[in-house]
């Protein structure tokens, strides 16, 4: 015998069991209910980072970058509609109630989106004086909820939205938490105070394609058919559900991914249901163009836009605009790392908290806390937010030149290529180095 | 009175001229000849004028009606009345489902019955139905009063907040949440003025309330089994 030691292998973690899966079961297992959260998938997905622009050399030609203009303007709702929306720029906030998000939030984020020359939008919880205020034009959500829907706010809007779904939680609805239900809130949508709100998942008076047409047309009698009208859906079957929207006479659609956030939503939804954003725009192109519609029902991309290289990539693809949600919470301070030490008393880090339905965001925005909300001066979160605006328009603007166009609009499949196969195959654009992508017309695959 | 020939002039022309009506218009009485079932009659009213439609409507006659009153003269079709805020429905008929849903204010007669799903989401409303209500009726209804002079269909007044509901004859099923309650006086008096409004000779007294059982207004794992 000898004292030899075996030795031992280097302690090895599980694929499968995680650290993050194990903490997952443990706090099931303590709390016996599954976890709330905000925001959109977390878990990688392929996305824009898997698209390159080839930019232009002998066979194409750029633009000057400082002298030739490339053009940044969208119209969105011209089809029926005698008032269509104007933008200067193709980048829209997304839909965020007045209730999961502060007063000043919803201001900072008006404040910044009539500076950028785009529109802003309500949530589950009707329209607030600050934001119509701030606004210089609004779209007003038409949701199943109908919280603090009234006919004067419809007919202050100069756009509605009629969601059908959103893309962290397609065929889901939400709920938000008693905390936050202060008595403002609670006025707004009717309710006592500090209960928990629910918003169904379906409409209550229409279920169906044929029963939206309906809808429409009561919603564009009862505003003289003067303003847009939108249908927001997640991205589910994109296809189906576009040309169905469509043949009930949307003006525009805002189709959603899984990268998209919520107020509040169950993680497991978050995570497994609805499909990646890049996955969904050449289905939802396709379903336009095969009805003669594409460029003339406006097609507004959201889910995880970033930069204006997304911005640039999601137009390549066929959107007329996009729309952005938390990143325009991330502009005006969400998750800023000034705020450390509080998010780790919360038990997390900037950039990860996302417990926005417990009402405690140290940045003062997904709350409803009068001391808290204070943190957030709505002057300069909506300068913020102008800024950032502004940045992304110059980034796509700087690609579209790169790539020979002089608006954002003319930019096309034909400027990509794809890093991987799944990015090709989902945008349809040939894998780099390679004139092929899974799923190409005549090539067998 | 102003007659409006709907079959003939068309939606559009309707509501031109019924949306120009002001506060304080001489032109109180109108008459829509000719609906044909049409959907979205008289919707986004917002003065104080009587519109009287000959014949039975489509879907969402009177929709975010504010003031005015409203008289079908038939039946009407789905999600009649719906996100009312104020003013008065009245239909000698019956009415299709989704009636009065998420409406805010005023009063819905229905001389019939009612369909499925009758005051679903509602916020404030009154609703006064003569005959009997279909399944589901006053879903996550938020307030307002649900009156039903017959029987109402299973799960009434499935997941509500604070409407609350008066049903004279018999209830197949309540639905989640939803709990008979002790009719008290104040109950009664609240009760004869609706039925009083609604041209309804039934005794307060022979009716019985439901309404919200306040146990799923938190979220609470051990009712999971309930939602």
């Amino acid at each position: 015998m000898t004292d030899q030691k075996i030795p031992h292998t280097t302690p090895r973690q599980s694929a499968t069991f995680s650290q993050d899966v194990n903490s997952d079961i443990r706090r099931a297992a303590a709390t016996g209910i599954y976890d709330i959260r905000g925001g959109g998938a977390k878990r990688r997905v392929p996305n824009f980072d898997d698209l390159l622009f080839m930019g232009a050399s002998i066979s194409r030609y750029p633009l000057e970058g400082y002298r030739e203009k490339c053009e940044t303007s969208v119209t969105i709702g011209g089809l029926h509609a005698s008032n269509p929306i104007e933008l200067d720029i193709p980048i829209t906030i997304a839909g965020m109630s007045f209730g999961s998000l502060s007063g000043p939030a919803k201001e900072a984020l008006g404040r910044g989106a009539s500076m950028a020359g785009t529109s802003t939008t309500t949530g589950d919880g009707g329209m607030t004086q600050e934001e119509r205020g701030h606004s210089t034009k609004l779209v007003y959500q038409y949701l199943p909820s109908r919280y603090g829907m009234n006919p004067d706010d419809l007919r202050r809007a100069d756009a509605i939205e009629v969601v059908v779904g959103q893309g962290a939680k397609p065929g889901g609805g939400g709920m938000l938490l008693g905390q936050k239900i202060s008595d403002r809130v609670a006025e707004m949508r009717n309710l006592p105070k500090g209960i928990d709100q629910r918003s169904a998942c379906r409409h209550p008076d229409w279920t169906g394609p044929d029963d939206l047409e309906i809808k429409i047309l009561e919603l564009r009698e009862i505003t003289g058919w003067k303003v847009p009208i939108y249908v927001k859906v997640a991205g589910a079957r994109p296809y189906y559900d576009i040309t169905l929207a469509i043949k009930a006479g949307a003006d525009a659609i805002v189709l959603d991914g899984m990268q998209g956030g919520t107020a509040a939503t169950q993680d497991v939804f978050i995570e497994h249901v609805g499909q990646p954003t890049l996955a969904i725009i050449r289905p939802a192109v396709q379903a336009l163009q095969d009805l003669g519609m594409h460029r003339k029902v406006q097609l507004i991309l959201s889910g995880g836009i970033r930069s204006g290289a997304d911005v640039a990539k999601a137009m390549a693809l066929g959107a007329d605009a996009v729309s952005i949600g938390t990143a325009a919470m991330i502009a005006i301070g969400d998750n800023d790392p000034k705020w450390e030490a509080e998010y780790n008393k919360l038990g997390t880090t900037a950039g990860a908290y996302d417990d926005w339905h417990e009402g405690q965001d140290p940045a003062g925005i997904t709350t409803q806390d009068p001391e808290l909300m204070a943190r957030l001066d709505p002057i300069e979160g909506g300068r913020r937010l102008r800024n950032y605006l502004k940045v992304m328009t110059l980034e796509a603007q700087t690609i579209a030149r790169a790539c020979g166009k002089n608006h954002l609009h003319n930019l096309e499949p034909e400027d990509l290529v794809a890093l991987t196969m799944e990015a090709a195959a989902m945008a349809q654009v040939p894998l780099s180095g390679t004139d092929w992508y899974p799923g190409k017309p005549g090539t067998g695959f | 009175m102003q007659t409006f020939d709907l079959g003939e002039k068309g939606l559009r022309a309707m509501h031109e001229e019924l949306h120009a009506q002001t506060q304080s218009t001489n032109e109180t009485a109108w008459e829509i000849v000719n609906p044909k079932g049409s959907h979205a009659i008289a919707v986004g009213l917002d003065a104080p004028i009587e519109v009287t439609v000959r014949g039975s409507t489509g879907y969402y006659c009177g929709g975010m009606n504010k003031q005015a009153t409203i008289n079908i003269d038939g039946s009407a079709g789905p999600g009649t009345g719906e996100n009312m805020m104020s003013g008065k429905i009245i239909i000698e008929g019956d009415a299709s489902q989704y009636l009065g849903a998420t409406a805010h204010g005023g009063l819905i007669v229905v001389k019939g019955n009612a369909a499925s799903r009758c005051g679903i989401s509602m916020k404030g409303v009154d609703i006064v139905v003569h005959g009997n209500v279909g399944h589901m009726s006053a879903f996550m209804g938020q307030s307002g009063n649900l009156v039903v002079c017959g029987d109402a269909g299973e799960a009434l007044g499935d997941s509500c907040y604070e409407a609350r509901f008066f049903v004279r004859g018999e209830v197949k099923s309540l639905g989640a949440d939803c709990e008979k309650k002790e009719m008290r006086p104040e109950h009664i008096e609240l009760l004869k003025g609706l039925l009083e409004e609604a041209g309804c000779d039934a005794r307060p007294e022979d009716f019985t309330r439901y309404g919200s059982a306040r146990q799923l207004y938190n979220f609470d794992i051990d009712n999971a089994g309930a939602y």
